[in-house]
């Protein structure tokens, strides 16, 4: 049994033993996976995104109004496939393939499991591995900016040409701070394989903290907490989804590179789309959520991360991270592009390169005495606390007095009331006053009349 | 695409590797020869983008992943994409001119093209003359990642830290050149704006639009204040104005 649970974790020895037809089920499946993430993720999208606005969402098509999406798709291939006069007709066609394709091909290396067995073949629920595997995936997410470029490139128009550089620009900004995030993931995991890292994230360090083993928490969510924020940050520049959904902003390029997409090829743009947000949760979920390993309370049952199980923890948080990006949606507004800009450059990359470094310090003392180790994270964090605390900070220019800003308006401006102005009591209330006095004398000296 | 098979491709050819290999080798060719000849700059560089796929791939299959993956996010996810961006600015109809503006570059292209090449061969060949291969099973031994690492950062640690002070210097170089800084006094915020738009003897308000209470909804026509004045600032400054006759405004028994 023992021996059974240690072959669970998979290595990069146990892929490309499959035979062909179990290599056509795990593609089918990983493709079917994709396009079913998408008609279901319309769908969940439309209806959380009515539940925060409180209006019912779609609900007439099939039960809960889940097959809208499908009569939608249906109603898109039979429209008119519009193609622009001006257009480039081959680049035109191939820009929503190519980016189809790459948000696809993503989900190959991605672990959807352990080791199970399929008709009698133990094999890993993961179509392929690589020793480069995390490099594969951002390989398929900066080829996925071509789709875009050109297919704004090859509409022929200038909102699509506008949509297309915004795109470019920003994919390739937010690459940076991506792969500088996985930089700190692979520093800790010490391979690029995903199936390793989600293995590296399974076996917890074990701290005994006064006699008693705690098993501290292996995901990288909470070991590199920066990284993973940043690079959560950075894939929704990279997916193009609001609040930095720029290259599509309709208040001001109406919809961007695909303005002049219709019928099937709008579809496909809208199936990347789609596909590429899962994917990019499935990623962040390899690489820093444990994969398709168990969140604590469930890992109390000892099954938890064998068999087929744990395609269902790895689905769970799939759902929860696409709910974020739903939720972002519903809530940012759009950022104007140079802000979306420099905070990729002068907020995310910066820390983010401190982060590392950081980081890279602490791995190197790792090998010291822990008391040594404890010293020197000590005067570090407290060299960080003094240079926060006795920083100079700028001294406000005095604000000018009401006085002074009244007097320095150009000549002819509009007139000002004076700032001294006392309001004169109503001239209606002084003359009641004035009325009531003698009366009151007269009631005095007619006191003796009541 | 995975260990097993990378490191057996090392050795002897298999059959997915042969297959790889006549699928992409066209196309590369293809992809080679179609930058030189495609008159439209984008396609040019769509089909230099071809052919970096194509190596990227390569390199995988020579037992190469990292340099293969590198490839194709370095080569083709990032420069190429630089690339079109400007070829994209430029303008989508720009195309190559067959007329030559430099005397004699195309002789002077093919003679130093020549000897670039001339100077590469025999410069691999005298550093690669009596150097005994180890062979890739030795190279990858712990890894094609790990090898790669522990030579960047141990031999050539000198001469990769002197190419990235290179890139560097490249870089913040062409921001100095192309970055215009304006002083702080010159920059107007919201308030400085507003300021100055409501500054006496400016007009906040919107001009008003072409042809209001005019006799012709021309750009041209000056539009018509409320009290019947004509005013200009309803015009574009490059258009000469135009006024319509008594004559032409009067009706032209069309209405019956």
């Amino acid at each position: 049994m023992n021996t059974l649970l240690l072959a669970q974790d998979p290595t990069l020895a146990d892929f490309g033993r499959d035979p062909w037809w179990l290599v056509l089920i795990k593609i089918v499946f990983a493709f079917v996976f994709g396009l079913l993430a998408t008609l279901l993720g319309v769908w969940f999208e439309r209806r959380v995104v009515g539940y925060m606005q409180v209006r019912p969402g779609p609900n007439q098509v099939g039960p809960f109004g889940l097959l809208q999406t499908l009569a939608d798709g249906l109603k898109m291939a039979f429209k008119e496939d519009i193609l622009p006069k001006s257009a480039d007709k081959v680049v035109y066609f191939f820009a929503p393939v190519i980016s189809v394709v790459c948000a696809v091909t993503a989900l190959s290396v991605v672990p959807f499991g352990p080791m199970v067995s399929i008709f009698g073949h133990r094999t890993p629920l993961q179509v392929t591995d690589v020793p480069v595997a995390v490099l594969v995936l951002l390989a398929c997410s900066s080829l996925a900016v071509y789709g875009i470029v050109l297919g704004g490139w090859a509409s022929g128009s200038t909102y699509p040409l506008l949509g297309g550089l915004r795109s470019s620009a920003q994919m390739i900004s937010y690459e940076v701070a991506m792969g500088l995030s996985i930089v700190a993931v692979f520093m800790t995991a010490g391979t690029m394989s995903t199936s390793g890292i989600v293995a590296a994230q399974g076996d917890a360090t074990r701290l005994t903290i006064a006699g008693v083993e705690i098993p501290a928490p292996g995901w990288y969510a909470i070991l590199l907490l920066p990284s993973f924020i940043i690079f959560f940050i950075a894939t929704v520049g990279e997916t193009n989804r609001a609040p930095f959904d720029l290259p599509e902003a309709e208040s001001e390029l109406v919809a961007g590179f695909m303005t002049e997409y219709s019928s099937l090829k709008f579809a496909l743009f809208m199936l990347s789309e789609y596909v590429a947000m899962v994917t990019m949760s499935a990623v962040t979920t390899t690489l820093f959520l444990g994969g398709w390993r168990a969140p604590w309370p469930i890992t109390l049952w000892g099954d938890a991360n064998t068999g087929w199980w744990p395609m269902l923890w790895f689905f769970g948080k799939v759902l929860l991270l696409v709910f974020v990006f739903v939720w972002l949606r519903g809530t940012l507004p759009r950022l104007r592009y140079d802000q979306f800009m420099r905070f990729g450059w002068k907020v995310l990359l910066p820390i983010n390169l401190v982060w590392i470094l950081v980081l890279a310090g602490l791995r190197s003392i790792e090998d010291w005495q822990s008391r040594d180790r404890l010293l020197a994270t000590a005067v570090g964090a407290g060299v960080l606390l003094l240079a926060t605390l006795l920083w100079p900070s700028r001294k406000p220019a005095p604000k000018p007095t009401p006085q002074e800003q009244a007097d320095s308006r150009p000549y002819g401006s509009f007139p000002l009331p004076p700032l001294d102005l006392q309001v004169p009591p109503s001239p209606r209330t002084k003359r009641v006053v004035a009325e009531r006095e003698p009366a009151n004398i007269a009631t005095g000296s007619d006191s003796q009349e009541v | 695409m995975n260990t097993s098979t990378v490191l057996a491709a090392a050795g002897q050819v298999t059959g997915g590797e042969e297959v790889t290999f006549w699928i992409l080798a066209p196309l590369a060719l293809i992809g080679a020869i179609g930058m030189v000849w495609a008159r439209n700059a984008v396609h040019s560089a769509l089909f230099l983008v071809l052919t970096m796929l194509c190596l990227g791939v390569f390199y995988v299959l020579q037992a190469g992943p990292f340099i293969g993956m590198v490839q194709i996010i370095v080569y083709t996810g990032a420069i190429m994409m630089l690339f079109l961006f400007v070829l994209m600015l430029v303008g989508r109809d720009a195309s190559d001119s067959l007329i030559e503006t430099l005397r004699g570059q195309r002789v002077a292209a093919v003679v130093l093209g020549l000897g670039f090449a001339g100077l590469v061969g025999t410069g691999l060949y005298r550093a690669l003359n009596g150097v005994a291969a180890v062979g890739l099973e030795q190279a990858n031994a712990e890894g094609n990642v790990q090898g790669i690492a522990r030579l960047l950062f141990t031999k050539y640690v000198l001469a990769f830290e002197l190419t990235s002070a290179l890139l560097i210097t490249a870089a913040i170089g062409a921001m100095v050149l192309a970055h215009i800084e304006r002083r702080k006094e010159d920059k107007m915020d919201q308030v400085a704006t507003m300021k100055a738009r409501f500054r006496p003897g400016n007009y906040p308000g919107p001009k008003p639009g072409p042809g209001i209470f005019a006799t012709s909804s021309s750009v041209a026509t000056p539009a018509r204040l409320p009290d019947g004045r004509l005013t200009d600032r309803s015009t574009p400054a490059i258009l000469p104005q135009r006024e319509l006759t008594a004559e032409e405004t009067t009706l032209k028994g069309t209405e019956r």
